[in-house]
């Protein structure tokens, strides 16, 4: 076992213990006084069809509440589509089929 | 793979999964599924033919070109119209608080810019997909 797979194993231990920490954190399920069941949600059950005029909840959320999420999502399939591109294909005269 | 049977089947059912793709992608508001969902069902319509015909065929059906100006300018529809907003006095992307009419809920025209950026959600999706696995088909490395 050489340095590197030491260095490897080590990080990716720290990464486990991180992410199970907050984990651990986590508020139980089913608990009426967890922080998700906040105004927030009351709000969008009662207040969304009124506010965006839409009946499919998901989409009133999606796209009138968190528009720029949805903005900036589209940014990531861009750069998802981006990244393949650049990674495979070869263009130019070699083996372009343009 | 490539047998008679399965490309009949494929040439048979592509019209009905684009327009079911497409009656899915125009009627989010009003009906479970979504501009995501649409535009992954377009896509796969697409994928499914490229697949029984190999990727000269399916490059055919959709043009190389139309995938780039569906990347290029998807993102720019989506921001073009969130300067609606903007410009009649709101916050950016403002969809009531812009004074925009949501018209009744149930039909199709319900939700002001709602439905207008969830045509550009589903295009862009469908393009991303179909650009993925265009280039991963084509350039075998």
């Amino acid at each position: 076992m050489n340095l590197r797979t030491l260095l490897v194993l080590l990080i990716a231990t720290l990464a486990v213990y991180v992410m199970l920490g907050a984990a651990a954190e986590l508020p139980p399920y089913g608990v009426p006084d967890s922080p998700a069941f906040n105004q927030l949600a009351e709000r969008y059950v009662g207040k969304a069809l009124e506010e965006t005029g839409v009946l499919n909840m998901v989409t009133s959320i999606v796209l009138d509440y968190r528009a720029y999420d949805t903005m900036f999502e589209t940014i990531v399939l861009f750069t998802a589509a981006l990244a393949v591109i650049v990674a495979l294909k070869t263009g130019g005269e070699t083996g372009g089929k343009r | 793979m490539r047998d008679i049977i399965f490309k009949r089947i494929i040439t048979l059912i592509l019209p009905f999964i684009q327009v079911y793709g497409f009656y899915v992608i125009f009627h989010g508001q009003i009906s479970p599924g979504g501009s995501f969902a649409g535009g992954i069902i377009v896509a796969l319509g697409i994928i499914a033919y490229a697949t029984a015909f190999g990727a000269e065929e399916g490059r055919a059906v959709l043009p190389e070109k139309v995938t780039t100006w569906a990347e290029s300018y998807g993102t720019l529809w989506y921001a073009l119209l969130g300067m609606v907003g903007i410009v009649k006095g709101g916050p950016f992307l403002a969809n009531r608080l812009a004074g925009i009419d949501l018209g009744v809920p149930g039909t199709l025209s319900s939700g002001g810019l709602i439905a207008l950026l969830g045509i550009g959600v589903g295009i862009r999706v469908a393009s991303t997909m179909v650009t993925l696995f265009f280039t991963m088909l084509e350039e075998e490395v």
